[in-house]
């Protein structure tokens, strides 16, 4: 099984240990993972914003770098979405179909392809979740609280089998945190007030670390937490997956 | 003013905004528990926007055939391509009787039309009897929430409109003596009402007939003391057989309030003996969404506003803050089809979380229409010149990896090295409230070359 690793272009820059522990946490799992060095962006920003239309060069990038791959996996919810759902904006060859079936969300791609829930992680913190829209409701990572369908979420279902990690209950359970892309500067008095409640409910709930498989949100989150100097910590998935004794 | 502008106003008061939010999420929970409590919760959803699915695509059939049922049973029916020829048509029904004292029961369609300020114009007195309505109404503001119309404004504020407009003592907000004292002065409005405007929620094909669902029972009121009843309906209102109110009665009570059932559903299905009963059926922009593939389904919505009370923006930002007659979610997929320019923020008002589009009863996707909506405004509105380059370029760069890489690494270094009060900026509305991520000394790019030479 040949894994193109797909690192977002903000991960890339801003928070490559996010990326690291994403590639050492798949090499622990046993998976030949590849990293192609000329990928740019899956071109959500510009689709949000309305600009679909430039993204397709982009785009085409995104599928001549990871055609060759029997999965395409990143770890990052609204990118995967992005290519799964948008990508119809290409001409429909096999291999842009075959990109966009086989993209995966790290914490998806570990469950329902690798089968698998106890990786031997240990943290031994209280853990907040938070889960991000696009991979939720998007791509259905878990039940999300307005549907009367069974509970499920692959996001807990790593987490409960990590040592001594603590997942604490909150009282919105997946309420959006506010990011949105380019929604967090042009609507920023509303972002920032979304992000600030979303901490909020951590905060009254003891939560010592705020975690999720979308770093943009966490990123959003992060910033507030560092100018109110709140005593939350953020860490993507994959650092608390990759994290062993 | 653009939504978020509006929505920075209304930020100003985070007590209120507090205040706001909870009132709304505490519908939205309710909706969720009555949801929860009947079997088949989403198969329900699936039957409603099939039935929906098949009026949008028979539309024309299903409206003929109610008009032949609804005339046979005595009711005068009465076609408006347009929000004026709407208002002419009552108001001539209205002149005609020589009626000067109207009670109107909720209808977002009137309110959509402006009847009030046009009947106003012509003499007449026009009462809105909801009480939510009339809150609205004697504060000369239109209604922000299409079931809850006066949600913005807490029970001290309705105090104090009241002593001003009903005379009434200072209560601090007592909900019971304020309840009371509007049904007393609205009793004496039903009781001298010439005529009665209610709205519809569901027009029956296979009957004639059409249902009203209100709380307070004023849809009846008017519509049994009145000698006239004129109901108005967008094209939409429509359902095939009467046997599908079964279905949505139960999810529009549920996902509207969490109530199992509305207090009055009322059937009106012919006039009384000496009395006039007219119904209006109004285009309006209408057929015109119909006609666009990715936008009609909105057309299915049957204003239940379960997706305002979830919409974690409309909750922080108020339903003013849309400037429309229908707010929140699904007004930001209905608005942009009648005036572009005007409404032009709307679609750009959301995180496309995806709430709207799974809370709401007859599966509209909200959320996909939003982002389709915000295609179609770049290219038709005008846009700020900045971001329009900014993005563009944007696209470009990412087509090309090694010049994006290279601006990627050089804005990392701008951003470690440039001093805070200029990345602080004021054309930072990142950093405004929000610190900026911290940058390292290596990219993942970087770090992985390194990684690949060392192996
Ligand atoms: S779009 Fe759906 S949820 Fe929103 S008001 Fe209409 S029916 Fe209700």
């Amino acid at each position: 099984m040949k894994v193109g690793l797909f690192i977002p272009c903000y991960i890339n820059q801003l928070y490559p240990k996010v990326g690291i522990a994403t590639l050492e946490l798949l090499e622990k799992l046993g998976v030949e993972v590849y990293y192609p060095s000329s990928q740019t962006c899956c071109g959500q920003p510009l689709g949000n914003s309305g600009y679909e239309d430039d993204s397709k060069g982009a785009c085409q990038l995104f599928v001549e770098n990871f055609k060759e791959y029997d999965y395409i996996v990143g770890p990052s919810g609204s990118c995967i979405y992005h290519v799964k759902h948008h990508f119809d904006i290409l001409e429909q060859t096999p291999e842009v179909i075959r990109v966009r079936n086989n993209a995966y969300e790290l914490c998806e791609f570990i469950v329902k392809v690798l089968g698998k829930t106890d990786i031997g992680a240990s943290f031994p913190y209280k853990v907040g979740l938070h889960k991000s829209c696009h991979g939720l409701r998007g791509l259905k990572l878990g039940s999300c609280s307005e549907r009367m369908d069974a509970h499920y979420s692959t996001e807990e279902d790593l987490l409960n089998n990590v040592k001594g990690l603590e997942l604490m209950s909150l009282n919105r359970k997946d309420e959006c945190c506010g990011f949105g892309g380019t929604f967090s500067v042009f609507e920023e008095a509303i972002s920032v007030k979304m992000g600030k409640d979303r901490i909020q409910d951590h905060l009254d709930n003891g939560v010592e670390v705020i975690t999720g498989a979308d770093h943009s949100c966490l990123m959003h989150l992060e910033g507030l937490l560092n100018r109110n100097k709140q005593p939350i910590r953020v860490m993507h998935i994959a650092e608390i997956l990759n994290n062993s004794l | 003013m653009s939504h978020s502008e509006k929505a920075t106003i209304f930020n100003k008061n985070e007590a209120k905004v507090n205040w706001h939010d909870k009132a709304l999420w505490y519908v939205r929970e309710k909706r969720d528990n009555a949801a929860h409590k009947i079997k088949g919760w989403e198969e329900l959803r699936n039957v409603a926007s099939g039935i929906k699915a098949n009026v949008l695509s028979n539309l024309d059939n299903y409206l003929m055939e109610f008009e032949a049922n609804a005339q046979k049973n005595g009711i005068k029916v009465h076609w408006a391509s347009s929000a004026e020829e709407h208002n002419k048509i009552i108001y001539k029904i209205l002149a005609e009787k020589g009626a000067k004292n109207i009670v109107k029961s909720k209808s977002m369609l009137t309110e959509e039309c402006h009847l009030n300020p046009f009947l106003e114009s012509k003499g007449l007195e026009v009462v809105d009897t909801d009480l939510g309505e009339y809150i609205v109404q004697i504060a000369q503001e239109p209604p922000s929430h299409i079931v809850l119309p006066a949600i913005h404004k807490t029970k001290e504020e309705v105090d104090e409109l009241f002593q001003e407009h009903l005379g009434t003592k200072p209560s601090g907000g007592d909900p019971q003596y304020l309840t009371n004292e509007a049904r007393k002065h609205l009793r004496n409005k039903f009781l001298q009402a010439d005529a009665a405007i209610t709205g519809v929620n569901f027009a029956v094909a296979d009957t004639g007939g059409f249902v009203v669902c209100t709380n307070e029972g004023n849809a009846d009121m008017g519509a049994h003391l009145a000698p006239v009843h004129i109901a108005c309906m967008g094209i939409e209102k429509i359902i095939p057989k009467e046997a599908h109110l079964g279905i949505f009665l139960r999810l529009l009570a549920r996902s509207a309030t969490g109530q199992p059932i509305t207090t009055y559903s009322s059937h009106f299905n012919t006039p009384a003996p000496g009395a006039e009963m007219h119904i209006v059926i109004v285009d309006n922009g209408r057929t015109e969404q119909l006609s666009r593939e990715d936008f009609r389904s909105s057309l299915s919505c049957i204003r239940c506003g379960a997706c305002m009370n979830t919409c974690p923006i409309y909750r922080r930002s108020g339903g003013h803050s849309y400037d429309a007659t229908i707010p929140g979610p699904i007004g930001s997929i209905l608005s942009p089809g009648k005036d572009l320019t005007k409404h032009s923020s709307l679609p750009f008002a959301s995180t496309l979380c995806g709430s709207c589009s799974n809370v709401c009863p007859v599966k509209i996707n909200i959320h996909e229409q939003l982002y389709k909506w915000r295609q179609l405004i770049v290219k038709d509105v005008k846009q700020p010149f900045v971001k329009k380059v900014i993005l563009k370029t944007t696209g470009w760069l990412m087509a090309r990896p090694k010049l994006f890489n290279l601006l990627g690494g050089s804005a990392r270094f701008m951003l470690k090295h440039a001093p805070r009060f200029m990345v602080y900026s004021k054309l930072n509305a990142w950093g405004k409230e929000r610190e900026l991520p911290e940058v390292g000394k290596q990219n993942f790019n970087e770090w992985y070359k390194n990684r690949k030479k060392n192996e």
